[in-house]
């Protein structure tokens, strides 16, 4: 069956600092997956890769088999690639609805219209609207952003993600930065995400990464260091190794 | 070839000009990312101070032009202090707003109490006249800008590359934070090298008087040069606003000189295409 | 932080009088694009001075010409987030080319603001390819070299454009063939408020619509934008054209009711006056070209005839004091007001 999201022999390096080596990795439809390794590992650059804001030096990138290696970031998205940022990007002076509205409205083709009125096609509102009540932020539809506690900025970013209606769905570090009493939502959110989107999730926090992951990927200096279940991963020497003993937040 | 050497030789004169204006604008640009549109209102400074202490008190060149780089040095210290602080992390919007309300202002003010007119100027009886080398004579003035342009840079140079406060301005405009966190005080650091480019800038206006001329327009209708040396110099860059300047010093001349139907219009396509090409400037960093 | 940047304003929930707490949020913020009465009084004050201000209806028109200018800018400026200061290029061209248009070729005004329009937005077109790749500084740069160039070359085409002294000749004929352009100038004043409503008309459309919620964004987060599927440069170039066009219009229209073209309809002075009167009335409120242009030139006029040097003078501290304590401007003023206010009830 055809992977989600594959990279064949990706590489990238900075001269001679190589910060992607070799990378060979499979997303399968409907995966709920975790990338882990200590920091400076390469796995933001691995997400920029994929999304196109890098280049890689080498190596493909495929998308449900196509080869999207060669284009923008905009277009990749609009093949069905989201991602959600380690910091909040957001548009801190709209509302939550309009935030996620302006994603609704690029994947329904219509955010170009310049003739018709917000609001005259419903449909884009309700959807946004929707989503923000599934994500139980549905109260704060008409506050803006910059308004919000970090917490919930962090859940707006995941709904403009799935405003984009995405087959493969790239996480990172959704948990980083909330403080540990708002993080039962996230949990929460990432449970119920659609079956069929495949996610990737980078994250230190184990505890979300076990809870949530069924097969993890430890990346190690730009290299996959091993890939299998949580049960191997954990009981892998080389992994605690890399995390001199330590299985909680790094 | 006679036409060459002359574009040469006033293509070098106002390249000179434009450096030495120009550089202290590429520097606290670079240092601390601020958009100071108004840099060109202490080049007016200078000129003015310059011209006004000969003409009205009869004091001498030399003296002039030093009164002109330390007043306007204060005068650009205690605006800093007051005013450009408080911008700092502004928006580049506001940043652009505020320094096109000082150029108003001063040129209001200039034009009030010196009138509309481009000041007369009268060049000391030892650097009129032509300079004779023999096989061509040029004007003695230009020469003059020269040979002092040199001398300028050549002690820039050294200042930055060899003193103390050099050093700490190049580790300063590399990486702020990084120079903070070593005890840098990036602040005072700042106001220095704002007010020694101020200084500078003053002293180019002054001895430029005869190149651009000292009228209140001058902060808005040599704006663009200005800016285009840096931009395409690279901001925070010592060396790049140098062949800048060059570059439009000898292109602007050549252009007067060879087509002066069309006068700078390739000057500005040119520049216009460098920076497309080079968006960072030529030494500058992306 | 975006500070002279404008946030929401509960100035148009304010002048909502159906109270949005029942309304669920989608159809509150459907409300929020809809024509609200107040959006009415400009034209209501433009209308009443043509009856009750004869006198000064030529102020009027030039008035209404830079409430245009402005409201392009606007565009560009305070919705899509471009700091330029070199939008007197696509006035100036547009002027030049009503104007040349009308001494070489015909004196009717209507196809004079056409050609106006095209000629504006070619050059907005083709320098928004160019320059809109970059950013900061390197864009503020270009922009002002190419409106520096389109200066340079109107000063040294002077077989066409008339170099220092101006174009002359600009003869329009009446309007539809029917309204001749009076020397009390009612029929200039008429014909720029028809031309800057439509022109109106069509930047709220714009404003208000998915494409222009996408320019707020972009203005917003540009990073965001290029992550949710935007093809943002696409849509900057977009309304950069769009933009010129309607700048080009005011220039051509300053050209037919003035009959003249000036080198100062180019260059940084204008491009920088037209900021300024955007910036004193709030820019992207839309509205903040209507006040700051109408603010900006009355006040020119009154106060300039006194003292012409001082003019600049306030104008530039006006500016240095908004930068620092009222940002938003004049409109955002209002805003934080009638916010206090709300908060005292």
């Amino acid at each position: 069956m055809t992977p989600a999201l594959e990279t064949i022999g990706l590489q990238r390096r900075f001269g001679a600092l190589i910060v992607a080596n070799e990378i060979n990795f499979r997303l399968e439809a409907g995966a709920r997956h975790a990338l882990i390794g200590p920091n400076g590992a390469g796995k933001t650059t691995f997400i920029n890769l994929i999304t196109g804001q890098l280049q890689p030096s080498a190596g493909h990138i495929m998308l449900g088999g196509e080869d999207i290696t060669a284009l923008p970031q905009a277009t990749r998205v609009r093949r069905g690639l989201g991602r959600t940022f380690q910091i909040n990007t957001l548009f801190k002076g709209l509302s939550v609805l309009e935030n996620v509205c302006l994603a609704v409205g690029e994947q329904a083709g219509i955010a170009g219209d310049m003739i018709r009125l917000v609001g005259s096609d419903r449909a884009v509102l309700e959807n946004a609207y929707a989503l923000l009540e599934r994500l139980r932020i549905a109260d704060d539809a008409l506050v803006p952003v910059r308004e919000l506690p970090y917490g919930k900025q962090r859940l707006v970013e995941i709904a403009i993600a799935l405003g984009l209606q995405p087959r493969v769905l790239l996480l990172d570090e959704p948990a980083a930065g909330v403080p540990s009493t708002e993080c039962a939502i996230i949990f929460d959110v990432l449970e119920q995400l659609p079956r069929e989107i495949a996610v990737l999730i980078i994250e230190h926090d184990m505890e979300l990464v076990f809870r949530f992951a069924r097969r993890i990927t430890v990346l190690v200096q730009g290299s996959i260091l091993v890939e299998g279940t949580p049960a191997e991963i954990v009981a892998d020497a080389r992994v605690r190794e890399v995390y001199l003993g330590e299985r909680h937040h790094v | 070839m006679e036409a060459l050497t002359s574009i040469l030789f006033h293509g070098l004169a106002y390249a000179m000009i434009l450096y030495i204006i120009s550089v202290g604008l590429s520097v606290t640009m670079g240092l601390m990312g601020f958009v100071n549109l108004a840099h060109g209102v202490f080049a007016m400074a200078g000129g003015y101070v310059t011209v006004t202490l000969m003409n009205r008190y009869a004091v001498p060149f030399g003296l002039a032009l030093l009164a002109a780089f330390i007043a306007v040095a204060l005068v650009s210290v205690i605006l800093e202090r007051t005013l450009y602080a408080r911008l700092y992390g502004a928006d580049e919007l506001e940043q652009v707003l505020f320094t096109i309300g000082l150029i108003f202002m001063a040129g209001a003010m200039v034009r009030y109490f010196w009138g509309p007119l481009p000041q007369p100027i009268t060049l000391p009886a030892a650097l009129s006249g032509q300079l004779d080398l023999g096989f061509r004579s040029f004007p003695m003035y230009r020469s003059f800008l020269i040979v002092v342009g040199f001398v300028l840079i050549a002690l820039l140079w050294f200042g930055v590359e060899r003193t103390n406060f050099g050093a700490q301005l190049r580790a300063a405009v590399d990486n702020r934070r990084m120079a903070e966190s070593i005890g840098i005080d990036t602040r005072r650091l700042f106001s220095l090298a704002f007010a020694l480019g101020s200084g500078l800038a003053a002293l180019g206006g002054g001895l430029g008087a005869d190149i651009l001329a000292i009228y209140p327009g001058y902060a808005t209708e040599y704006l663009v040069y200005f800016l285009m040396v840096v931009a395409i110099g690279g901001l925070g860059s010592l060396r790049g606003p140098f062949i800048a300047a060059l570059l439009l010093g000898f292109g602007d001349t050549a252009c007067k000189y060879l087509v002066p139907e069309l006068g700078s219009f390739f000057v500005f396509v040119a520049m216009i295409g460098l920076l497309l090409w080079r968006p960072s400037g030529l030494f500058g960093r992306a | 932080m975006a500070s002279v940047r404008p946030v929401r304003t509960s100035l148009t929930a304010l002048f909502n009088w159906r109270p949005s707490s029942n309304a669920s949020p989608v159809e509150t913020l459907i409300r929020r694009h809809r024509l609200r009465a107040i959006e009415l009084l400009p034209w209501i004050v433009a209308v009443a001075a043509y009856y009750f201000l004869p006198d000064y209806l030529s102020l009027g028109s030039q008035i209404l010409i830079m409430i245009l200018f402005a409201l392009s800018l606007d565009l560009v400026l305070g919705y899509a987030g471009i700091v330029t200061l070199g939008h007197s290029a696509f006035f100036g061209v547009g002027a030049y080319a009503a104007g040349i248009y009308a001494a070489r070729v015909s004196g009717e005004p209507l196809s004079g603001l056409l050609v106006g329009a095209c000629a504006a937005a070619a050059i907005g077109w083709i320098s928004g390819l160019i320059i809109l790749r970059t950013q900061g500084l390197a864009l503020l740069m270009l922009t002002l070299a190419i409106t520096a160039l389109l200066a340079e070359a109107a000063n040294k085409a002077s077989f066409i454009t008339g170099g220092a002294d101006g174009l002359q000749g600009v003869d329009i004929d009446p309007v539809l063939g029917i309204f001749r352009f009076d020397m009390f100038g009612r029929t200039a004043y008429v014909y720029c408020l028809a031309v800057l409503f439509l022109g109106w008309m069509f930047a709220r459309r714009l404003v208000h619509s998915p494409f222009g919620q996408s320019l707020i964004g972009i203005r917003e987060n540009a990073n965001r934008m290029h992550a949710i599927g935007s093809p943002v440069r696409r849509r900057l170039v977009t309304v950069y054209t769009i933009s010129a066009a309607l700048a080009g219009i005011a220039g051509a229209l300053l050209a037919q009711t003035t009959q003249f073209v000036g080198l100062t309809v180019l260059g940084f002075q204008r491009s920088g006056e037209i900021v300024i009167m955007l910036v004193f009335g709030g820019i992207g409120r839309l509205y903040g070209a209507f006040v700051g242009a109408s603010l900006y030139m009355i006040a020119q006029d009154q106060l300039a005839k006194l003292e012409p040097e001082f003019w600049y003078f306030w104008i530039g501290l006006l500016l240095v004091v908004l930068v620092m304590f009222a940002r938003g401007g004049v409109l955002g003023l209002i805003d934080r007001t009638l916010r206090l206010l709300r908060r005292r009830r």
